[in-house]
């Protein structure tokens, strides 16, 4: 067959499949992308004072554990998160919060009185009553919270994100 | 170089001769009719596609099957798009199947020598509707509930196994997360594995056997 300037069926035909199986492909693989992407996307942040109870139930000198929880929703669930706070009294007027996050890989450190040190069982990650690092893997010191106190009740400022 | 790759891999995978066994064989004159497996292959895949993605927040259980389901049509983006595809593709679905059954059977398409080309067929026409039918249920609102009632009922009326049937299709003596457990498992792996194989065997046939032309006055 001869070689027509014009476009041949056949070609046409191919072009037109291709372009139009490509627009689907997009028109489909967008979404999907979005619709995989989007719950990480959603970030709800929280920022709040959070109460520990009076500063008087903690006594001086000593790390003294408070637990609390914090809730949020993900999905068709609520998910509880449940925080560690290690409450250091150094004087009468002087408190360090820091919160029980192991700074290697979030597990969750414990304090040993008789070591007197914060142990983090995963990988023997060990901090001292300051809250820095001994030896062990963790990068850095433990996280501090900042904190207040009014009216004698002890708070601690948590963001999350 | 793209012919360069595609020369590669064609002397290797041999993707000339597939595509012209596949694609390009002889085909009688034919009609729109005829195009109807083709459609039916498409929706099963897209059937497939969506559902994939549904099942990455979907959850089996009655506890949160209607609440995940409400996630993915009001929080997760294109979620409404998504499940709206695979609702009304499961519909269309179902038209497109049985149309391809009538026309083979007005053509008489199922004769000497592709009777096991009808038997895998109407193996896939079956599939299709227990895929409607256990689909159906997932959402696990007041419909579903209900059709799931009536649909395992239905085969109590036998005599003497009725019971028994129905016991085995719900997971024990009530719809329950039992019944909604195996319907999952029967909706995305049992038969979506018999498909696969039913229609691998089908286009199989269909390409060995190609397909019949169009009766005429003097058949």
């Amino acid at each position: 067959m001869a070689k027509s300037p014009h476009m041949s069926r056949r070609e046409f035909v191919t072009i037109f499949v291709g372009l139009l199986g490509t627009i689907m492909a997009v028109v489909v693989g967008l979404p999907s992308i979005g619709y995989i992407f989007s719950p990480a996307l959603k970030i709800q942040k929280t920022e709040a004072w959070v109460s520990l109870g009076p500063l008087e139930s903690y006594p001086i000198g000593v790390p003294t554990l408070f637990n609390f929880t914090r809730t949020r929703v993900n999905g068709w669930e609520k998910t509880v998160n449940s925080f560690g706070v290690y409450v250091l009294r150094e004087s009468e007027e002087n408190t360090v919060t820091y919160s029980n996050w192991c700074t290697h890989l979030s597990c969750r450190v414990t304090w040993h009185e008789d070591e007197e040190l914060y142990v983090c069982p995963c990988h023997d990650g060990l901090f001292d009553i300051n809250g820095e690092v001994i030896s062990g893997p963790p990068p850095r010191p433990l996280l501090q919270y900042a904190n207040k106190v009014e009216e004698d009740i002890l708070y601690i400022r948590l963001e999350e994100a | 170089m793209t012919s360069k790759v595609v020369n590669w891999l064609d002397e290797r995978l041999g993707l000339t001769s597939i595509y012209d066994t596949v694609l390009d064989r002889k085909v009688p004159k034919v009609n729109w009719w005829f195009t109807l497996g083709s459609a039916s292959l498409i929706l099963f895949l897209l059937q497939g596609v969506t559902g994939i993605f549904l099942s990455v927040y979907y959850t089996p259980s009655p506890d949160h099957a209607y609440d995940s389901i409400q996630v993915i049509m009001n929080d997760v983006a294109f979620g409404w798009l998504i499940r709206g595809i695979h609702h009304w593709g499961a519909t269309l679905m179902v038209i497109v199947v049985v149309a391809h059954m009538l026309r083979t059977f007005y053509h008489a398409a199922y004769k000497y020598p592709r009777e096991l080309t009808w038997i895998t067929g109407v193996v896939l026409l079956l599939s299709t509707l227990g895929m409607g039918l256990t689909g159906y249920l997932l959402p696990m609102n007041q419909k579903s509930y209900w059709a799931t009632t009536v649909a395992t009922e239905i085969p109590g009326t036998i005599p003497y196994i009725g019971s028994f049937i129905t016991r085995v299709l719900r997971g024990g003596a009530d719809i329950s997360a039992v019944t909604l457990g195996r319907f999952f498992a029967v909706h995305i792996w049992f038969l979506p594995a018999l498909i696969v194989l039913a229609f691998g065997i089908h286009m199989y046939l269909v390409i060995r056997l190609g397909i019949s032309y169009i009766p005429n006055e003097d058949d």
